[in-house]
């Protein structure tokens, strides 16, 4: 949750009386609020937190963090659906102690 | 040398500890205040790349691990409540409260939904005005301002079912609390980069000056990491203690104004209880006066909940530094992800957790541990 990732603007619009973008994160495209950066373009990268961007980033330290994180599972960690990660944990929990196996599942995940 | 190949630019990785090795001439003790940062430092092995002299000592920055129990329990008691509609980040649906967690909340026939954004929740409000709608607010400086804007869009197109309960905590009071404890070992800071991108670095000049001590601005990602313990390690070499900024493509001195008119619109300082550790004064926020209206705790009437931690739980010994995660007797056996004691083992970004995941060996001894080891380091 603390997790911020930059993404890159697709469309700028104004909705209901606030600045609002599409932002592409590697693939995933999220609404974000742009309030707090009210200047920010089409095309600029920008590091956004539970949907609000707070800071303009360089294309190339956004391209390197977006990889890092893709390559780390991080992003799943972010967009994936996380009653399908809590219930995977319950399930996982009910299965007894931690064994080998789940564990090294769990890592993985 | 071992993990080092999976830095991404594992030739910079090696620079930098090159030079860290050549700098340091003695043992020194850095907090990393980030739970983010945390991660990365175990998931890359990269306590174990410095050299021995160095330690660090995980801080008290995962907002997950640091909201209060009583807190927990209030959101629990109005998530189950009928005409409801409670909305949280998906982090915090497994963190026990007493007895139970939000996950089984929902299964008993609560309607608990995960949002990605507290837009969302609002949005959610709009959408069901017969319902109440409540967020759960919780986290860092970097979390508060999106939670105020959204209040303050609540109030400004007269959406009256939506609440936010509020537990945000602040970094700074969190800091100094560590420096005052008579335990304290830190000597230098690594502080976390996302909340400095919203606050700035103007806070830090006045704590660095006061108890003496090196802070640097960090971002999260490994060489970053290895870039702040670089310039901490080097201060404390020199008998200096200044704030420096090795996260600039980030974090700018004056932080975001913006977020910062907004924060000071919607809330107000107040004392906050950190789960494990106690109350810190002045260390959160609360919804200002102009905004009770929004307030969940006013709204709901949570005010006495009565609590218990788990009495083997010593979460808040590690969240202030004082013990290392494996270091609790029911570390990997009575406490794991899946059956969490405590909030530092439930959060993806605490450090019992991260410990549990990337540092099998040091477990209790288990057959399996050796091959997972290698497992865990993908
Ligand atoms: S291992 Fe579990 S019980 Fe021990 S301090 Fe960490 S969260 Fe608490």
């Amino acid at each position: 949750m603390c997790l911020a990732v930059p993404g890159r603007v697709l469309g700028v619009e104004d909705r209901d009386g606030t600045r609002m973008a599409s932002v592409d994160f590697g693939g995933v495209v999220k609404e974000v609020c742009l309030e707090y950066l009210p200047d920010l373009k089409v095309g600029e990268y920008t590091i956004v937190h539970v949907g609000f961007a707070l800071q303009r980033l360089d294309e190339e330290s956004a391209r390197r963090t977006l990889e890092l994180f893709e390559n780390l599972g991080m992003l799943q960690e972010e967009f994936g659906d996380p009653w399908e990660q809590a219930e995977q944990a319950a399930r996982a929990g009910q299965s007894g102690p931690a064994d080998g196996e789940g564990l090294a599942e769990e890592v993985r995940r | 040398m071992k993990y080092i190949d999976e830095f991404q630019d594992p030739e910079l990785a090696a620079r930098l500890l090159d030079d860290i090795r050549a700098t340091v001439t003695r043992p020194w003790a850095l907090m990393e205040v980030c739970g983010g940062q945390t991660h990365t430092i175990i998931r890359h092995g990269i306590d174990q790349l410095l050299p021995d002299e160095i330690e660090l000592i995980h801080g008290p920055g995962c907002p997950v691990c640091v909201t209060p129990l009583e807190v927990i329990d209030k959101a629990l008691e109005i998530a189950s409540r009928p005409g409801v509609i409670f909305c949280s980040f998906g982090d915090m649906l497994r963190v026990p409260g007493t007895g139970r967690d939000l996950f089984q909340v929902r299964s008993a026939g609560g309607d608990v939904r995960v949002v990605y954004s507290p837009l969302d929740a609002l949005r959610i409000a709009e959408e069901n005005p017969d319902r109440e709608v409540v967020f759960f607010g919780i986290g860092f400086e970097t979390t508060a301002p999106p939670n105020a804007m959204t209040v303050h869009q609540a109030r400004r197109r007269g959406i009256r079912n939506f609440s936010l309960l509020v537990s945000h905590v602040r970094v700074p009071p969190a800091i100094e609390a560590v420096m005052r404890s008579p335990d304290c070992r830190v000597q230098g800071f690594l502080a976390a980069g996302h909340v400095c991108s919203v606050m700035g670095t103007e806070e830090y000049p006045a704590l660095a000056e006061r108890f003496k001590v090196p802070i640097v601005v960090t971002g999260f990602e490994p060489l970053d990491i290895l870039e702040g313990v670089r310039r901490t390690v080097r201060q404390l070499e020199r008998g200096e203690h200044t704030v420096e900024n090795a996260y600039p493509r980030a974090v700018r001195p004056e932080g975001n104004p913006a977020a910062l008119a907004m924060l000071d619109d919607v809330f107000e300082v107040t004392d906050r209880a950190w789960r494990g550790i106690g109350t810190i004064p002045d260390s959160g926020w609360r919804l200002s006066a102009r905004y009770r209206d929004h307030d969940a705790e006013h709204r709901f009437q949570v005010g006495d909940i009565a609590t218990r931690e788990p009495a083997e739980c010593r979460s808040g010994e590690v969240l202030q530094g004082l013990i290392k995660p494996h270091e609790c007797e029911v570390f990997g056996t009575t406490c794991t992800p899946r059956t969490p004691l405590g909030a530092t083992m439930v959060s993806s970004e605490g450090a019992c957790a991260a410990y549990y995941l990337y540092r099998r060996l040091e477990l209790p001894a288990r057959p399996a541990a050796t091959s997972l080891e290698d497992s865990a380091v993908v």
